[in-house]
């Protein structure tokens, strides 16, 4: 659709989409670490659905960008609306890839947390468990993204380092088999 | 603090006897566990510190042992202890229902104890019943040939708390079901018989009629004995009073196999000669056998057995008149480890310890049991060579075929109208077999279990034998309305069950094959984890430590070669899907917020709420 | 007459008799990935990292005794597949989160991960239900980050002589247990002083109040990465960690 346009190459540009779901924005943030190389990067790629363009739902994509774990209902819509519309889907950082911090309350019972935070605890008096069917009903567990649907690469990192996207995404972007080395590749 | 230290006496004082019984020996901790568990009924902690101390062992490493085995129990299981045998001939036999039917007569859950601790119902690895099943354990003693009735009584004799003894004795009547006699079955032979032909060959003219007889090991490795045994005879021993030893590995835990149960039963005698044999072979004045604890029912017969034999000169010191041949052989119990039928694990149990594979070299030959020249041969292949010792090694190398001399027992169940043990000479084929037990509809037959081949109709045509197929004994016949996916299923847990978690991949692995194989049959299984399957059994196969990882795909690997469309008619679709059930994941939250609304649901139930939760 | 000598991956590299392929190689700095070997201990081959093939088998080059003219493939892409399937198997096996660890930059296992490229746990995480031990006034025990690699439990064993350290249960639910009726690993005589206090090559055992005190960049595996570290590996000893 957008063939040629600003390209000097007649290339299509790419359509890339980003989300963020149990995460942190910390990955987004770091995807805007790429500073001025972002002025590079809209040479060929259009943004869909991202908190960049405030587009609320995926149109027809290449490449989506997923921040952070599965930890409720809109959590599952949103990665599932993905997944239909990309063709390659990247978990990006420790969250989307293992669960990450939120999943840290996974040897706990939802339903008890729940309790505590809203009943129990020492300062609430009549407290009430948030029953709105606008929000987002949570999981029993938090799960990173690859247990629900097909991932196609993983960039790690808590979070990934500017470099380590911007190697990432044009190695990807160049038809080159993305790969972090030493020391872009980290865990934490 | 005065209740504790009573207690803490108590248990002191209980442990004291059965201590001396075992000379206070840290390597006879796995036999103090048991004797103690009888008396109190669980290893609480208090007396694995006793049991700790007295031994003069870390309590670690007490705790580490006791925590290894499938009948100890660290925590108080039900008075009655009640476990279904599990595999899949016992399934077939309709178990499943009859473990439903029994928890339901007791209003207890599978797994948990009752409230008032007097019955806990579970499942444990196969009992080696599989032609009387389906079976089950009460309190170590095993029961045969369930049915809806007998269930029903067992929950009226457990709720009225009636003692074992008082039982029908009926249920615990464990049959031999010899169906086909060949050599050794048919052998008509003196207790003593082969140990005197011994004797008078002398143990280099014995060993050189081994080497004759061609004779391999039964246990379905195949190792040529007379090797073993020149070997072990050939090596040095350690120390000062270091000594030989012969073990006869009687830890019959493989699915499907029960041949040693029979020869234990009812060739006790020939077992033992076997062994004495072996001993005066390779100069072992000492001799274990290693029961599995599912056999423990046969203790007191191979006791009294070994009484007579002491009575007859044919054990103890001076055997048959000759003095300085010396032989003795005790009994250990096992306490629940498919794991320990690898022979360098049941040494390390024989020793006391977690049943973990040794390295290997060296070899148990030069250094096994105590660190001494040890010969670990299975129960047939004593059998076989008390048969040799008397008949001698060119009759033996007679029989079967080149590479494969002798007969084999076959341990034959699932879809027949006649299982048990059938004896054949070593190259009978397959369709033959299925022919004499009466398996007229089968399309596939487990051999030796689920470590070993599973073949399909355009097989049956291969022979039993080391050259083609080799088998330890199990032969599982699946007619042809079976589910070869269910079958490959129930072995992909028994291997999770029984990995002794040693190394990485199969620990691991052999949860992760189980997991995939429960999403399959959950309907949530795509192509991804039948890939999964193939490349967690390639790494299976090239990087576990022993046998039982390397072999623990190979029934997911052979029926997905041969039944493949038993696994794909449950494939959901060809891209991926969660293994859990995403709806299911949302009902704690449902049940806290009091919603359900089609946002608080997944898949239909969002389209329909209130129905399906 | 020469030394005997094995071909590591197409390069003579000479041993003497009784080394293991793994000693052959440290000796000349040749990485083999490994997590539950450590030159000071009796090797126990369970992690199955050291995996290379000997003439053609798979055998784990910590316990194989090498050879005269002996063939082995180490860094071959089947052997690193498989290596980074085990650590994925072991991230998933229990609860490594990375970022929350004081053991990050420093740990064997993050190390190997990388060096062997390991994007993600590919499999769906277990969480097991593990909590920590905080009894102890020096010593953390998070048992979350445990691989069962059981060098405590040799260190404690064979070199302090204290058994502080076991393991216990089977298969998928073995766990490292401590010497203490209580379970609780105050009530044992472990102390920082030990060995065993000093050979985690993950984040299990922990000196309470002095984490994080180098910042990322320089911690061990941030400088170079692991496999460039063979000299170091070989060397270690008493009071040097992982």
């Amino acid at each position: 659709m957008d063939a040629g346009a600003g390209n000097s190459e007649g290339r299509r540009k790419v359509r890339l989409a980003t989300a963020s779901l149990a995460g942190c924005f910390g990955c987004h943030m770091s995807f805007l670490d790429i500073d001025e190389r972002l002025f590079a990067l809209l040479e060929r790629v259009d943004f869909d659905r991202s908190p960049l363009t405030d587009i609320k739902h995926c149109g027809s994509c290449d490449i989506g960008l997923i921040e952070g774990g599965i930890c409720n209902a809109e959590n599952v819509h949103v990665l599932r609306e993905f997944r239909s519309h990309c063709k390659v889907l990247i978990a990006v950082g420790a969250c989307a890839v293992n669960g990450g911090l939120p999943a840290q309350r996974n040897h706990l019972d939802l339903g008890q947390c729940l309790q505590e935070i809203y009943l129990t605890a020492p300062d609430i008096v009549g407290g009430q468990i948030p029953n709105d069917p606008e929000l987002p009903l949570p999981l029993d567990k938090v799960h990173p993204i690859h247990e629900i649907v097909r991932i196609d690469y993983f960039i790690p990192g808590c979070p990934p380092s500017g470099d380590a996207i911007w190697k990432f995404l044009s190695d990807l972007l160049d038809g080159r088999t993305p790969r972090l080395g030493h020391p872009m590749l980290h865990f934490d | 603090m005065s209740k504790e230290c009573f207690e803490t006496e108590r248990l002191e004082e209980l442990l004291r006897p059965l201590v001396d019984r075992h000379h206070a020996d840290p390597l006879q901790l796995v036999q103090i566990l048991r004797e103690a568990q009888e008396l109190v009924g669980y290893l609480p902690p208090a007396l694995l510190t006793a049991t700790a101390r007295a031994l003069r062992l870390p309590r670690a490493q007490v705790e580490g042992v006791a925590g290894f085995y499938s009948f100890f129990h660290l925590t108080p299981p039900g008075r009655y202890r009640v476990l279904f045998s599990d595999n899949i001939t016992d399934r077939m036999l309709g178990s499943g229902e009859l473990l439903d039917r029994l928890c339901n007569r007791l209003w207890i859950e599978r797994g948990k104890v009752s409230e008032d601790g007097l019955v806990s119902v579970d499942t444990t690895s196969c009992t080696g019943m599989c032609d009387q099943g389906p079976a089950l354990l009460v309190n170590g003693q095993a029961l045969t040939r369930l049915s809806g009735e007998r269930i029903d009584r067992i929950s009226e004799l457990i709720r009225a708390q009636a003692p074992l003894a008082d039982w029908p004795g009926e249920y615990f009547r464990v049959e031999d079901n010899i169906r086909r006699r060949d050599t050794l079955l048919s052998a008509e032979w003196l207790a003593g018989e082969a140990l005197q032909a011994a004797i008078g060959r002398g143990s280099e003219a014995m060993l050189a009629e081994m080497q004759l007889s061609n004779l391999r090991g039964r246990g379905g490795a195949g190792f040529t004995t007379a090797i073993k045994w020149a070997s072990a005879r050939r090596a040095p021993c350690h120390g000062d009073d270091g000594l030989r030893y012969l073990v006869c590995n009687a830890d019959e835990g493989e699915p499907g196999t029960f041949k040693d149960r029979v020869l234990l039963s009812s060739y006790a005698d020939l077992v033992f000669d076997g062994m004495s044999v072996a001993g005066f072979s390779i100069g072992a004045s000492k001799g274990l056998l290693y029961l599995r604890g599912e056999y423990a029912y046969l203790l007191p017969a191979l006791r009294e057995n070994l009484e007579r034999r002491r009575r007859s000169g044919l054990l103890g010191r001076a055997l048959c008149g000759q003095v300085g041949l010396d032989f003795e052989i005790d009994i250990h119990l096992g306490a629940g480890a498919y794991v320990c039928g690898e022979e360098t694990a049941l040494l390390e149990s024989l020793e006391g310890k977690r049943g973990i594979p040794r390295i290997r070299p060296p070899f148990p030959v030069t250094a096994g049991y105590r660190g001494q020249p040890t010969v670990v041969n299975n129960v047939e292949t004593l059998c076989k060579a008390a048969l040799i010792a008397v008949r001698g090694g060119a009759w033996f190398a007679g029989l079967g075929t080149k590479q494969s001399t002798g007969s084999k027992l076959l341990s034959i169940s699932g879809d027949v109208e006649r299982p048990g043990i059938y004896e054949y000479p070593f190259g009978v084929s397959v369709d033959q077999v299925l022919q004499d037990c009466g398996a007229g509809n089968a399309q596939a037959v487990q051999v030796s279990g689920p470590s070993g081949v599973c073949l399909a109709m355009h097989e049956f045509s291969r022979s039993i034998a080391f050259e083609d197929v080799p088998t330890a004994g199990a032969f599982m016949v699946f007619g042809a309305h079976r589910d070869m996916f269910e079958v490959a299923r129930n072995f992909a847990h028994f291997f999770k069950h029984e990995s002794c978690g040693f190394c990485t991949p199969c620990r691991v692995g052999t949860s992760l094959v189980a997991n995939c194989m429960d999403k399959i049959g959950k309907g949530l299984g795509t192509q991804y984890e039948i890939n999964q399957i193939f490349k967690i059994h390639r790494l299976l196969h090239a990087a576990s430590h022993c046998g039982l990882g390397q072999a623990a795909c190979n029934p997911l690997f052979d029926t997905l070669q041969k039944f493949r469309p038993a696994y794909e008619r449950r494939l959901c679709s060809l891209d991926f899907e969660p293994a859990f059930d995403l709806d299911q994941a949302l009902a704690a939250a449902r049940q806290m917020t009091g919603r359900d609304d089609p946002a608080a649901h997944f898949g239909l139930a969002a389209r329909f709420p209130g129905v399906a939760s | 007459m020469n030394p005997p000598s094995i071909l590591l991956d197409g390069l003579p590299v000479p041993f003497v008799n009784g080394q293991t392929i793994m000693d052959a190689a440290m000796a000349a700095e040749i990485f083999i990935p490994h997590l539950c070997h450590h030159p000071e201990f009796k090797p126990q081959g369970s992690c199955k990292l050291c995996t290379v093939k000997a003439n053609g088998r798979y055998v784990s080059a910590c316990t194989l005794p090498a050879r005269d003219g002996m063939e082995v493939e180490n860094n071959t892409p089947d052997l690193n597949d498989k290596r980074r399937t085990l650590l994925q198997m072991l991230f998933v096996e229990g609860n490594h989160f990375c970022p929350s660890c004081e053991k990050s930059g420093n740990c064997m296992l993050q190390a190997l991960a990388y060096e062997l490229e390991m994007l993600s746990p590919h499999f769906d995480p277990f969480y097991p239900n593990r909590p920590v031990d905080a009894s102890h006034p020096e010593v953390l025990l998070d048992f979350n980050r445990c691989i069962l690699c059981e060098l405590c439990v040799r260190a404690s064993r064979d070199v302090d002589g204290k058994s502080v350290f076991s393991l216990s249960g089977r298969g998928i639910t073995k766990h490292l247990i401590v010497n203490a009726e209580s379970g609780r690993l105050a009530d044992t005589d472990f102390s920082w002083a030990d060995k065993a206090a000093h050979v985690c090559p993950v984040g299990v055992i922990l000196k309470k109040r002095t984490g994080f005190a180098v910042p990322i960049g320089k911690r061990r595996y941030d400088v170079e990465p692991i496999g460039m570290q063979v000299e170091r590996l070989a060397a270690r000893s008493a009071g040097e960690e992982g």
